[in-house]
C-alpha cells in the first residue's frame, strides 16, 4: 500500500508541546557520527564531477580578459584543434552565478562583457586538457564601451540609496553632540570568496523526452531547477539535478553557474553528456563573492553606558543588474538598543564580479565591524566591554517595538565570559618576549529563518526512509534528518535511511541563510507526526499516549511491535512547512559570545590567536557534533575576516588580482588555535515545532571583532580596515612610538 | 596545457643533451612546473625527466662541507642530522616553506630555480616582461603587496619565493652544474642575475645545463637564525625572511652572514651590511646602520612600501637575538 497522506503546518503560532522532549528513542541532540561519514573518508560519496557517464566531453570556460561589447571571436581556428567537438558562444550562457533563491534565470551574457573575468564561451573537447588547452587559446574581440569604476569609493560611482533600506528614528546628530561618550569611525571589510573546497562542477546529460539531467553541486535545488529551466527555455519539469553531495557551499552554491548552464547546451547541441569543471580560478571570478563593505558607525552614550544613539551606514558594491547587496546592517537593526537610530545602505554599481551571500550575509561583516565600535565606545567610557554590553541588552525590538521570541544575549555573554574566565585589563600590560599578550571579546547575532520544505518519510516495520531534494554541504543534513526520524518513530538511527539531493523528490528547503536544519527538519517532523497518527490510529490509542522506540510501539502497558502493525505495507507521509505570521510577529533570532587572547609581535605586527572560545544558543541542538563544526568553522573563519582573508581587486580594471589558494589566504591550521565551543540548551518555540534555529552562520557574525578587539588591548593598534595584516599593526605600533 | 614530448633521461649526459633543445624544461618533483604548464603561463614543448639519474644523496666533502645532491627532496635536506647540526639554518628555512606534501615532492635543484609568485606573472591576461618579454609590467601601477624592493629594474619587479636559497646564500653555497662542456660550479652569490631589461632571464644557467648538486662551504658555527614574516603562519611566501649566521667574540661580532627573502629578485645579499656589523659591538644603534646600509637603495611601489619598515624592523630583532648573552 503506497497511500501517501499529507500534514501541513501553516507556522503561524508558538508550539508549546514540546513534543520532541517527550520522545524516548534519545538520538537527538546526540554527536551522532554523519551516516554518510564513512563514504565521504572513503572516496565512495560521488560528487559532482565524478560521475562518468559514458561518451562524456569535457567544456572548458573561457574568460573575458577586458571589458565592453562582444563582437568576435577566433572560434574558426579553435573549432580546427585537436579534439575540439564545439565552441559554444550561445547569448543563454550567463555572466555571474544566480543570487540565492532566484528561481528564475540569472544576468545572461547578452553580447557583453561586464566584468574581467566573465565567462564569454565554452570550448568542448573530447578530453579535459584538449578543452582547456583550446579554451586557453580562444579569443574573444571585445570592444570597450566607456569607462568603468572599479572601486566604491571612487569618484564617479553610481550609487543607489533604496529607500526602503534607510531607517531614522529620533535624532542622532543631537544625541551625539550631547552624548556623554561617543565615537565617529569608518571601518572596512574586503571583498572576501567562500573557497569551498570543493569547486563547482556540472555534468549534463539530455535524453530521448527532451530532460536533461545535471549532476552539480548546489545548495538549493528546487530553485536552482527553475533557474536551468528558464535559462535553456524548457518547463521545469524537464530539469533533474542530482547533488546527493555537496564539498562546502558557504553561499557560492545557492545560485545556479555559469558552468551548469554551459554544460547543459554544450550537452544539447552536441547530443552526449558534457561536464565543466571550474577551475580554481573561476570559482574565484565566476561565483558570487562577499562585497567589500565601508561602514560609518557613530554611537552615543551617557555617562553610565547606555547607548543613547546608534548609526549605521553603509557602502557596498555590486554589478550592475544584481538584486542583491550586502544587508550588512541587518542584525544592527534589534542587537542593541538606543532610542536615536540610523541605518543606511547605499550599493555602488562598479565593474568587480558580482557580489552575492557568502556565509551570514550581512551580519559576518556587519556585526564584526560594529562589535568593534562597540568596544572602541567602551573604552571611551571606561567600562569593561562585557558589562558595557550587557548594560545594553534590548529587551524587544528597538525599531518595532516587537517582542523577541526567545532572547540569549545576556545569558551567552554572562557563560561565555565564565567559561574564559573574562577579565578585562588595560592595552599593552602583559608581555612575553617581543609578543604583547591581550584579550578581547565580542556578541554574536544572527537572524533566524525558516522556508517552505516539504520531505517524504517512507515507513515500513523494520524501518523507514526520508526522502526530499535537501542538500548536505557538509552541514550534516543527513545525519540531523535521519535523527528526527529516528526520535519521532522510534528506530535506530541505523533503521533509517536518509536520501537527499534529487529534484524528483519532494522540494525541501535546500541549505542556506542557516534555514536549512530547522525548514527541513520540520517537514520531516510534520511527515512523521502523520505517521504516529496513523499508528495510533491504527493501534487504537491517542497519538500522544503512543510510545515508540526500538521498532516497538508501547501504549497502556502493552507494546506492539512496528512489524505487526505495518505487515508487509508501507506507509508514506509528506510534511509541508509553510512559514507563517511566527516567523514576521516576533524577532526570531540566535545569540553567541565569542572570547579570545592574541598575540602580536612588537617587531612585526604579526598576530597569533592563542585561545579562543564561543558559546551560543540556538534553540535545541539536533546534533551536538556536527553543530559544534559549523561554530569551529564560523571561528575559524573569523579569524580569516579578522586577519588574513581579502580578495585583491586591481585599482585599473577590477580583476581579481589573488584568485588562487596560495596567495588568497585562508586561515592554515597553524592560525587555529583549540577552539573551545559551548551551547546553552534553549527551546524556542516560536522557532518552530522542534523548537531548533539556525546554527550555521551564528559563529562568524562577531567572531573577528573579537580578535580585533584582543590586538587592541595587547598592543594598543586598533585597526578599522580588516584584514588585519602585520604591515597595518607594525605601522601603528611605529606610531605609538 | 599544451601537448608537449616527454623524455626520460637515463643519464646525466642524455639529461644535459636532450636539455640543451629548443623550448626544453628539466622536470623533477614537478611542483612548479607543473602549476605553470597547467595555466599556460611556461609552455615548454618538451620536458626531460630528471627523476631517474643517480642525483640525490647527501655525501660529506673533504673540507667539512657537504655536497647535496639536486634530487634531495626538501623534506629528506630538511630532516638530515648533519644538516640540523652543522647548518642549522638551512633546514629551519626549509621547514618555513610550503607545505609537508610539497616539501616531499620539492627538490633541491628544482627549489632554486622556482619561478616568481607575482600575481601578474601567472595571470595570462595581463602583461608581464618575465611571461611576455617586452608585453609590459602590470604589478607596477597594480597590486604589489607581495612583491620586491631592492634589485627591480622598471621592467620587473618580481620577487624570488624560496626560502632554502636564502638560507643557501648565508652559508655561501655553490651550485654544481653540468653542461655540454663538462661540469662547473658556481657560487650562489654569481647564480642568479638581476632582471634589468630582459628579467624572463633569471639565471646565469646556459640553455641544458642541468644543476646536479649544491656544495655547501664547512659548517659556519655561530648563531643560526631563520626568521620568515608572512601573512599566515604556514603556507605563505615571505613578506620578509632573513636567514643569519652570526658570531660574537668578546663584545664583538665576529662573523655575519645575512641573506634576505622576499625584498628582491633573488636571495638577496650584501656584503656591504656584513662588513659594517663585523668588528663592532652589538647594539640597537650598529643595527640600524646595518639596515641603513641594506635598504639604501630600497624602493617602494605603493603596496610594498611596508616592507622597508618591516625590513629594518625584522633585521634589528634578528641580530638582537642573534648576539644577545647566553641566557
Amino acid at each position: 500500500m503506497s497511500l501517501e497522506t499529507t500534514r501541513q503546518l501553516k507556522h503561524d503560532t508558538p508550539d508549546h508541546d514540546r513534543r520532541l522532549d517527550g520522545m524516548a528513542q534519545g538520538v537527538l541532540g546526540t554527536d551522532m557520527d554523519r551516516p554518510e561519514g564513512p563514504l565521504k573518508v572513503s572516496g565512495r560519496a560521488t560528487y559532482a564531477a565524478e560521475s562518468r557517464p559514458e561518451g562524456m566531453a569535457h567544456g572548458y570556460l573561457v574568460r573575458a580578459a577586458t571589458i565592453g561589447r562582444i563582437t568576435g571571436s577566433n572560434a574558426e581556428a579553435i573549432r580546427a584543434m585537436p579534439g575540439v567537438l564545439h565552441v559554444l558562444e550561445d547569448e543563454r550562457m550567463i555572466r555571474n552565478a544566480a543570487q540565492g533563491m532566484a528561481g528564475q534565470s540569472p544576468v545572461q551574457k547578452q553580447g557583453q562583457s561586464w566584468y574581467v573575468g566573465q565567462p564569454v564561451a565554452c570550448v568542448v573537447a573530447e578530453t579535459f586538457e584538449q578543452a582547456r588547452h583550446a579554451a586557453q587559446a580562444m579569443m574573444v574581440t571585445i570592444e570597450p564601451d566607456g569607462t568603468h569604476v572599479f572601486d566604491a569609493e571612487a569618484e564617479g560611482a553610481e550609487i543607489d540609496t533604496p529607500e526602503k533600506k534607510q531607517v531614522s528614528q529620533g535624532d542622532l546628530d543631537s544625541a551625539m553632540a550631547q552624548a556623554a561618550f561617543s565615537i565617529d569611525h569608518d571601518y572596512h571589510t574586503p571583498s572576501m570568496s567562500s573557497a569551498a573546497m570543493e569547486p563547482h562542477a556540472s555534468i549534463a546529460q539530455w535524453d530521448d523526452e527532451g530532460r536533461v539531467t545535471l549532476r552539480g553541486s548546489y545548495q538549493l535545488l528546487r530553485f536552482n531547477k527553475n533557474e536551468l529551466a528558464d535559462v535553456l527555455g524548457v518547463a521545469p519539469d524537464k530539469v533533474r539535478i542530482l547533488s546527493p553531495y555537496v564539498g562546502g557551499g558557504f553561499g557560492s552554491k545557492l545560485g545556479l553557474a555559469p558552468e551548469a548552464v554551459a554544460a547543459a547546451l554544450a550537452a544539447q547541441a552536441l547530443g552526449r553528456p558534457v561536464r565543466v569543471v571550474l577551475h580554481r580560478r573561476q570559482v574565484f571570478e565566476t561565483v558570487t563573492r562577499r562585497s567589500e563593505t565601508k561602514q560609518r558607525i557613530r554611537l552615543a552614550c551617557d555617562a553610565d553606558g547606555k547607548l543613547t544613539g546608534i548609526g549605521h551606514e553603509n557602502l557596498v558594491s555590486q554589478l550592475p543588474g544584481e538584486v542583491f547587496s550586502e544587508p550588512v546592517a541587518q542584525g544592527t537593526h534589534f542587537q542593541y538598543a538606543a532610542p536615536n537610530r540610523v541605518v543606511g545602505h547605499n550599493i555602488a554599481r562598479i565593474r568587480r564580479s558580482a557580489a552575492g551571500s557568502v556565509r551570514a550575509p550581512g551580519e559576518a561583516v556587519g556585526v564584526t565591524a560594529f562589535e568593534i565600535a562597540v568596544d572602541e565606545l567602551a573604552k571611551s567610557a571606561g567600562i569593561d566591554p562585557l558589562e558595557f554590553r550587557l548594560r545594553n541588552v534590548p529587551d524587544k525590538h528597538p525599531e518595532n517595538g516587537k517582542p523577541f521570541s526567545s532572547s540569549t544575549m545576556e545569558a551567552t555573554l554572562r557563560e561565555g565570559a565564565r567559561r574564559f574566565g573574562w577579565q578585562h585589563s588595560q592595552p599593552r600590560q602583559r608581555r612575553e618576549g617581543e609578543w604583547w599578550i591581550g584579550t578581547g571579546m565580542a556578541g554574536a547575532v544572527r537572524v533566524n529563518m525558516m522556508i517552505e520544505a516539504h520531505a517524504r518519510v517512507v515507513l515500513t516495520g523494520t524501518g523507514a526512509r526520508v526522502e526530499c531534494d535537501m542538500t548536505d554541504i557538509g552541514t550534516g543534513s543527513y545525519a540531523i534528518l535521519t535523527q528526527v526520524a529516528a526520535e519521532m518513530l522510534g528506530f535506530a538511527p541505523a533503521q533509517v535511511e536518509t536520501v537527499l539531493g534529487d529534484t524528483d523528490l519532494p522540494p525541501a528547503s535546500g541549505s542556506g541563510g542557516s534555514f536549512g536544519a530547522a525548514s527541513t527538519s520540520t517537514a520531516v517532523y510534520l511527515a512523521c507526526m502523520e505517521l504516529r497518527e496513523r499508528l495510533a490510529a491504527k493501534i487504537g490509542v491517542k497519538e500522544t499516549e503512543l510510545t515508540l522506540k526500538d521498532g516497538v510501539a508501547t501504549h497502556e502497558n502493552r507494546q506492539t511491535p512496528l512489524a505487526e502493525v505495518l505487515g508487509d505495507e508501507e506507509w508514506r507521509a509528506l510534511g509541508h512547512l509553510k512559514p507563517g505570521r511566527a516567523g514576521r510577529e516576533v524577532r526570531q533570532a540566535t545569540w553567541g559570545a565569542i572570547f579570545a587572547e592574541v598575540a602580536v609581535s612588537d617587531v612585526t605586527g604579526e598576530t597569533r590567536v592563542r585561545r579562543m572560545d564561543g558559546t551560543f544558543a540556538a534553540g535545541r541542538i539536533l546534533n551536538l557534533k556536527t553543530a559544534r563544526s559549523q561554530c569551529h568553522g564560523g571561528m575559524i573563519w573569523g579569524i580569516g575576516l579578522a586577519l588574513t582573508e581579502a580578495l585583491e581587486h586591481d585599482p585599473r580594471d577590477g580583476h581579481m588580482v589573488n584568485r588562487d589558494l596560495a596567495e588568497y589566504h585562508l586561515p592554515v591550521n597553524l592560525d587555529v588555535p583549540q577552539l573551545g565551543v559551548h551551547f546553552i540548551e534553549e527551546r524556542d518555540d516560536w522557532a518552530n515545532p522542534l523548537q531548533a534555529k539556525g546554527i550555521g552562520e551564528l559563529s562568524i557574525c562577531g567572531a573577528g571583532a573579537a580578535v580585533v578587539n584582543a590586538i587592541e588591548n595587547a598592543c594598543g593598534v586598533r585597526v578599522r580596515r580588516l584584514p588585519a595584516t602585520l604591515d597595518q599593526v607594525m605601522e601603528g605600533l611605529i606610531a605609538q612610538g | 596545457m599544451r601537448a608537449f614530448d616527454y623524455i626520460r633521461a637515463g643519464d646525466t649526459a642524455q639529461a644535459v643533451r636532450e636539455g640543451a633543445g629548443q623550448e626544453t624544461r628539466f622536470i623533477a618533483g614537478g611542483t612548479n612546473l607543473l602549476d605553470l604548464m597547467k595555466l599556460e603561463v611556461m609552455a615548454p614543448e618538451r620536458i626531460v625527466d630528471i627523476t631517474r639519474l643517480d642525483l640525490g644523496g647527501i655525501e660529506e666533502t673533504q673540507d667539512g662541507g657537504l655536497r647535496i645532491g639536486a634530487l634531495v627532496t626538501n623534506s629528506d635536506l630538511a630532516a638530515d642530522a648533519r644538516v640540523r647540526r652543522g647548518w642549522p639554518v638551512l633546514s629551519r628555512a626549509l621547514l618555513a616553506g610550503a607545505s609537508g606534501q610539497l616539501r616531499n615532492k620539492a627538490t633541491t635543484g628544482g627549489n632554486l630555480l622556482q619561478r616568481t609568485r607575482c600575481y601578474y606573472f601567472y595571470d595570462r591576461g595581463e602583461p608581464c616582461n618575465k611571461r611576455e618579454p617586452g608585453s609590459g609590467c602590470a604589478a607596477m601601477g597594480g597590486t604589489n603587496r607581495i612583491l620586491a624592493i631592492l634589485g627591480t629594474s622598471e621592467h620587473c619587479i618580481a620577487t624570488h619565493p624560496s626560502d632554502m636559497a636564502v638560507a643557501m646564500r648565508a652559508l655561501g653555497a655553490r651550485v654544481e652544474v653540468e653542461g655540454q662542456d663538462g661540469t662547473r660550479e658556481i657560487a650562489l652569490d654569481a647564480f642568479y642575475r638581476l632582471p634589468a631589461d630582459t628579467p624572463h632571464i633569471e639565471t646565469v644557467l646556459a640553455p641544458g645545463e642541468l644543476i646536479t648538486a649544491v656544495i655547501l662551504p664547512a659548517p659556519a658555527g655561530g648563531r643560526q637564525i631563520y626568521r620568515k614574516v608572512r601573512d599566515r603562519s604556514s603556507y605563505a611566501f615571505a613578506l620578509v625572511s632573513v636567514a643569519a649566521v652570526v658570531e660574537v667574540e668578546n663584545g664583538r661580532i665576529a662573523k655575519a652572514q645575512l641573506a634576505f627573502g622576499g625584498l628582491g629578485p633573488m636571495p638577496w645579499r650584501d656584503a656591504k651590511v656584513e662588513k659594517a656589523l663585523v668588528g663592532e659591538a652589538p647594539s640597537p644603534a650598529l643595527f640600524d646602520r646595518a639596515a641603513d646600509i641594506l635598504l639604501a637603495e630600497a624602493r617602494g611601489h605603493g603596496g610594498n612600501d611596508f616592507k622597508i619598515p618591516l625590513t629594518r624592523r625584522t633585521l634589528a630583532a634578528v641580530l638582537s637575538q642573534a648576539t644577545e648573552a647566553a641566557a
